[in-house]
């Protein structure tokens, strides 16, 4: 949608796509508009038939005339309905187009914000993307509303110009001596206001920016009672705001009264340059009085075109700050491979290869990059369950998102059943895997809608049975049971009336009743309870052996071989169920998982069982054992300082 | 000014305004039209700065609309149309003047514009303000009962609305009605009868628009409020950027904006139309008063009473009356929009603050804090009660812990005591002093709460850390990305540069020196850009675990007597949470500290354990005491005992 050319180009631009994509409104807009012209001339015209014909005969005593009265009135009253209709079509249906057009902005900007990566909308504040769809649109459309009218006047303007023609040259190029000026005033009001509107429009986007982050931060600044910084931090944004507007509004000011002013300046040229040609012989003095009321009617119209060139730098700086999001590029391409949907497999397998994730740095020099994410070669095969560890920072969760295709490695593949995550159709990850991320993000909804994020009623979504067997699963049916409404309890934004805890396990809730084949927990489990955390675990493994037993009934082949793998491994392993890959902290969890990964500064160190690396791997040893290893500090600690404590006190005996 | 009504318009505002909480934030005031001009004008007075001498010029720039085509009329007659052929010396004379009145008319105009698109600036700036500190002054509770996208909207959005009224409307709604004034004057010189004949004539429009301003007004309110939706559910979208993707819902989620979008949509629709309607049956009642006049003004003729020069200069004196009465319907409309938005600004001021400073709040010394809840209660609003007679007594220099269940107090009584909300009875004292009789400057200097989930600003974690410091006016204040997208022009940067050099190296030591004291310096050296690191927006570049290891620099900057951590390290690994928790144990002598953590280790460290069950204390002790003991918390311990190995 980006425009190129002169500034005179983009403006015609940004007005012509306007209309023509809704060319049905605007054709009636002008059309209304153009009969508004017509009519305008049509009253003068009845006026001075009136006058003419019945006014001046009728006070002069002709009779005919005074029974003309009754029709006169008639006559002008029927114009003036005419007029008022064209008036109250032209401003319906050019408001239509502006509302229309509102629209469309917004469409077009929030599919694009949906389709647009996760890192793009780190680097674009949520107050900023708001503001594109208030402000900016407001301002790339304002022209919109004075434009039909503009149009439909065109005609009007030029009849007079040609009737003016008709007269007398001369006087014509008296009253058309009016255009080059507002040209050249139009031109000098362009220049300082294009840079004037840019700055306040980027400052609006900056106020609604502050205002946004610092709402969301509001627990924050409560917690640290920082409301006067805030209030500075939003007031020097707001005053910065005010000044860039004054500027745009001197501009403004003195531009209008200019534009306004040009048409009876106009007249006044007439009446000189006409006086000189009567004196000259060249008019008749009645073709002044024509002149010059031509001239005041195009007063209106020409006004219109001012009020057009008044708003079009708005709408340009409006509509380019709107395309700049609208063609960001960035969002993910999707291809149209499947994963296969074998009853029997109910686990999705999982290989990373040699996977590296490069991000560019934001301050330093530039072109550099940082790596997050190098040399990661994993593989989990289906039913699997793998726990993440390692230290905070070190990128376990750039690895599991990458499992969810919310970004793609810079350097390698990710392949789920073999097949390169990025050559898989659209939908098609999200229908088979379930992230459950650190933060929880709740939608202002029901409890039902936040936990299928789907419309009720919708083809395939789940049942409510599902519902409630996702929320006994995540362990929070009883505490949605309390709430009043169960499943239709509204839940406020950002879920504020939940705890963190309950807040994680609606997301796992989330996660379950997808019935995904991979399962990818980050820490999903932090604000939980260690017992609750444990039944949730345990329940996602059962019931990925219950699915896997299920389908399995269900095909017999596939069943013996299910069974034969149980059989033959003689436990759980490997179950067939729902892969599960979690970053975990506790050991407890870890202790659930068939095989750990060790991730430190951005590379897997060790992958083995529990035991193994406890066995081998030092800094996984230290790691698992941190709690173990700090209580048994500091009850030597305390006995230490006891110990210390009796000897004082014997030294202290000793010294008496 | 008859069409405007002062009593309430919106007739189907919600009842209960001040509800049993009264913490709800209104969609919008009950004010009526002049009563909101009222309070808006109260609440920003800029808008009537310097008002008299801005009336005085417009008033000159409308006489000078009148005396122009006056002056062309009086050229045409007198100069052109005498008798004898035109007379090029009274041309030129009426021309230069009317010239001069142009010109003269033209200046005032650009005057009153620059005063006043100043005075409204100015005090929009002051409306945006007061509404964006009354939300943060507002309890986390009422807060919450609105979505941020929406908030937004008050202070951008709807205050935009009043501006374009405040700039232009206002005073050419007065500039209307001293033009329409001028020209009834006028008009009575010539014809009285017919004078009244128009005004009269006038009456149906007042009372259409005063019928219609209703309508407008309720169709305006409902588009602010429809927009201020559509932002809250985009706000969503965006916030929620990684759940949309996570869950593959970019489908559903853009259904759901697009209906928001259709509603903003058909409100608009709504209110053009109307809008329209009022505007156009001005057009329509001018041109007929034009007819009457025509037929009124020949049958009086007729009857002698009149000349037709007369009438005719007459039906030119209406057209100049018509014109600024059909101004003044468009403004009035505008002004409808306007009171819309300014209305729900205002709904933002008005809302009552449940948890405010009193008036004489006591402001504390600084030193150990000493906590005491006494049969503390609360309940949410609406809700069943959480808190069922709480009462503590947390000595000075203590390390509490206070553990418990999912939803069985812990994060309300963090709350309590960072008077985040207020007890529904019972009291919680901070040094034998009520918490509400506490100034909120004293308690937030002494008592700082560490939520779970860490808020980062969009900006580098030097800035984010550097927030917690008291008295420092740099870190994120001045230094958030959009200050710094900004990339202030090159002067204002360096004058600005050299006298902060000082603090900002202070500051950088300041916060290198509570990371390393956190144990963390090894963190901060292995971010890509160390302290320079951008967070991103909510600090999502970073893992939630790294975000809380922020929290805590900041918090642990604000150096208060008395930290109260609610989770603060539920996301980060065993070993750096045990080095976090060794590095406070430490520093914090002499200091409170309040910790609510599921992981026992911290209990263990503690001085004094907390049991919360189901609102009740359950246990209070020494970790060994009630370990020893046969209690809950013994087998919350034995079970974390057998987790962690």
């Amino acid at each position: 949608m980006a425009l190129t050319g002169s500034r005179v180009r983009r403006s015609m631009a940004v007005m012509w796509r306007g209309m023509r994509s809704h060319p049905g409104t605007y054709a009636l807009a002008v059309g209304a508009s153009g009969l508004f012209g017509a009519l305008t001339v049509g009253v003068s015209r009845a006026v001075g038939w009136a006058t003419d014909s019945v006014v001046v005969p009728a006070i002069a005593g002709d009779a005919a005339a005074r029974d003309r009265i009754w029709l006169g009135g008639l006559v002008l009253a029927a114009v003036a309905v005419t007029l008022a209709l064209s008036v109250a079509g032209r401003r319906i249906w050019a408001g239509f187009g502006y509302v229309h057009i509102q629209a469309d902005h917004r469409t077009a900007l929030t599919r694009q914000y949906l389709r647009l990566p996760v890192s793009w909308h780190r680097a674009h504040p949520a107050g900023q993307l708001l503001n594109h769809t208030t402000s900016d649109t407001e301002a790339a459309t304002g022209v919109f509303n004075p434009l039909p009218f503009a149009l439909g006047v065109v005609v009007m303007i030029g009849v007079s110009v040609v009737m003016l023609l008709m007269i007398d040259p001369w006087l014509a190029l008296a009253a058309l001596a009016i255009i080059p000026v507002t040209v050249a005033v139009n031109a000098v009001y362009q220049r300082h206001m294009s840079p004037a509107v840019t700055r306040a429009q980027r400052l609006r986007g900056d106020v609604a920016d502050v205002a946004h982050e610092s709402f969301e931060a509001a627990l924050l600044v409560k917690a640290l009672g920082t409301e006067d910084r805030e209030e500075s931090r939003f007031g020097g944004r707001t005053q910065e705001l005010r000044a860039a507007n004054v500027r745009v509004g001197i501009v403004r000011s003195l531009f209008d009264p200019v534009i306004q002013t040009l048409p009876a300046v106009g007249t006044l040229l007439v009446l000189g340059i006409g006086t000189w040609r009567i004196s000259t012989g060249d008019v008749a003095p009645g073709d002044i009085v024509t002149a010059a009321y031509l001239l005041t009617m195009m007063t209106v119209p020409v006004q219109a075109f001012g009020w057009v060139l008044g708003e079009l730098p708005r709408a340009l700086v409006g509509y380019e700050r709107i395309a700049q999001v609208v063609d960001a590029t960035g969002a993910l391409a999707y291809g149209d491979a499947r994963l296969p949907r074998t009853r029997g497999q109910a686990g999705l397998s999982v290989r990373l290869d040699d996977v590296g994730v490069d991000v560019p740095a934001i301050s330093g020099a530039l072109g550099r990059s940082i790596t997050l994410l190098d040399g990661v070669d994993v593989e989990v095969e289906p039913g699997a369950t793998v726990a993440v560890v390692g230290t905070t920072g070190s990128g376990k969760t750039t690895l599991v998102s990458l499992l969810a295709r919310l970004s793609d490695p810079t350097r390698g593949r990710v392949l789920l059943d073999g097949v390169d995550a990025r050559t898989l159709a659209d939908g098609e990850i999200p229908a088979q895997v379930a992230l459950v991320t650190q933060s929880t993000f709740i939608f202002e909804d029901t409890v039902r809608s936040n936990v299928t994020l789907a419309d009720a009623g919708a083809e395939g979504a789940p049942s409510d049975d599902e519902v409630w067997e996702a929320l006994r699963l995540a362990r929070l049916e009883e505490t949605v049971r309390d709430l009043a409404g169960g499943l239709d309890a509204p839940l406020g934004e950002r879920g504020a009336n939940l705890s963190g805890g309950q807040r994680q396990r609606l997301a796992i809730a989330r996660a379950l009743v997808r019935g995904p084949r991979l399962l990818v927990l980050d820490d999903a489990t932090s604000a939980v309870d260690p017992r609750v955390e444990q039944e949730i675990l345990r329940g996602v493994a059962d019931r990925a052996d219950e699915r896997a037993a299920d389908q399995a009934d269900d095909d017999r082949a596939d069943d013996d071989r299910a069974d034969g793998d149980r059989a033959g491994d003689g436990g759980r392993d490997p179950r067939p169920g729902t892969t599960v890959i979690m970053v975990a902290y506790r050991m407890s969890s870890v202790a659930l998982a068939d095989r750990v990964i060790h991730v430190e500064g951005g590379r897997v160190v060790d992958t083995g069982t529990h035991d193994e690396l406890m066995a081998r791997d030092p800094g996984y040893r230290a790691l698992a054992t941190a709690y173990e290893a700090e209580t048994e500090r500091r009850e030597k600690e305390r006995a230490d300082e006891a110990a210390a404590g009796v000897l004082d006190d014997e030294l202290e005996e000793v010294a008496r | 000014m008859t069409a405007v009504t002062d009593e309430p318009d919106v007739t189907d505002l919600p009842e209960d305004l001040l509800d049993a909480d009264g913490a709800r934030i209104q969609s919008t005031s009950g004010l009526g039209v002049f009563a909101t001009l009222r309070r808006g004008i109260e609440i920003s007075p800029e808008i009537t700065r310097g008002l008299w001498v801005t009336l005085g010029l417009a008033s000159l720039a409308a006489t000078g609309r009148v005396v122009v085509p006056l002056a062309v009329q009086q050229t045409i007659d007198v100069g052109i149309l005498t008798e004898g052929g035109p007379d090029a010396g009274r041309v030129a004379l009426l021309a230069s003047l009317a010239a001069g009145a142009l010109v003269l008319a033209a200046l005032c105009a650009a005057l009153v514009n620059v005063r006043l698109f100043r005075s409204a600036e100015a005090g929009l700036a002051t409306l945006r303000i007061k509404a964006f500190r009354h939300v943060h002054d507002l309890s986390t509770l009422t807060q919450n009962t609105e979505r941020r996208g929406a908030l937004v909207s008050r202070v951008t959005n709807d205050v935009d609305t009043v501006s374009l009224f405040v700039q232009w409307g206002g005073i050419m709604l007065l500039v209307s009605v001293l033009q329409v004034l001028v020209a009834t004057g006028l008009m009575l010189v010539y014809s009285p009868i017919l004078t009244a004949v128009v005004w009269i004539s006038f009456v149906p429009m007042f009372l259409v628009i005063r019928y219609g301003q209703k309508y407008v007004n309720r169709a305006y309110t409902l588009v602010r409020e429809r927009v201020g939706a559509m932002l809250g559910a985009i706000s969503e979208s965006v916030v929620g950027a990684e759940t949309v993707r996570a869950y593959g819902v970019a489908e559903r989620t853009g259904r759901r904006i697009g209906g928001a979008v259709e509603e903003t949509r058909s409100a608009q629709a709504r209110s053009q139309v109307l809008v329209a309607a009022t505007f156009s049956s001005g057009v329509l009642i001018s041109n007929l008063v034009l007819a009457v006049v025509v037929v009124v003004g020949s049958l009086l003729g007729v009857g002698g009473g009149l000349t037709a020069g007369q009438l005719v200069a007459f039906l030119f004196l209406v057209q100049l009356f018509t014109g600024p009465v059909q101004m003044a319907t468009e403004i009035l409309n505008e002004l409808q929009n306007a009171v819309a938005g300014w209305r729900r600004v205002i709904a933002v001021i008005e809302t009552p603050v449940q948890v405010a400073e009193k008036p004489g709040a006591v402001t504390q010394r600084r030193g150990p804090a000493h906590v005491t809840l006494r049969d503390v209660r609360f309940s949410y609003p609406s809700g069943p009660e959480v808190l069922h007679g709480v009462t503590l007594d947390l000595p000075p220099r203590t390390k509490v812990a206070v553990v418990g269940q999912t939803g069985s107090g812990k994060t309300t009584i963090a709350k309590l005591v960072t008077r985040l909300m207020d007890p529904t009875s019972g009291v919680v004292e901070l040094d034998g002093v009520d918490l509400r009789d506490l100034a909120f400057a004293s308690l937030r200097e002494r008592v700082v709460l560490v939520p779970q989930e860490g808020f980062l600003f969009d900006g580098t974690v030097l800035d984010n850390a550097a927030y917690g410091l008291r008295g420092v006016s740099t870190g994120p204040t001045s230094e958030t990305g959009s200050t710094r997208r900004d990339a202030s022009t090159g002067a204002e940067a360096e004058t600005r540069s050299g006298a902060s050099t000082g603090r900002e190296a202070e500051t950088r030591a300041a916060v290198e020196a509570a990371f390393a004291e956190l144990g963390l310096s090894d963190w901060v050296a292995d971010l890509p850009d160390g302290l320079e690191t951008e967070v991103g927006q909510r600090g999502e570049a970073l893992s939630a675990g790294e975000r809380q290891l922020v929290a805590i620099a900041r918090a642990y900057l604000a150096q208060p007597d008395l930290l109260v951590l609610d989770e603060a390290t539920s996301a980060v690994d065993p070993a750096t949470e045990v080095r976090i928790a060794r590095a406070l144990d430490s520093l914090t002598a002499g200091r409170s500290t309040i910790t609510i953590a599921h992981r026992l280790s911290t209990a263990e460290a503690s001085d004094l354990v907390v049991v919360v069950d189901q609102g009740h204390v359950a246990e209070v002790g020494p970790h060994a005491e009630l370990a020893a003991a046969d209690g809950i918390y013994s087998q919350m311990h034995a079970s974390w005992m057998a987790q962690t190995r």
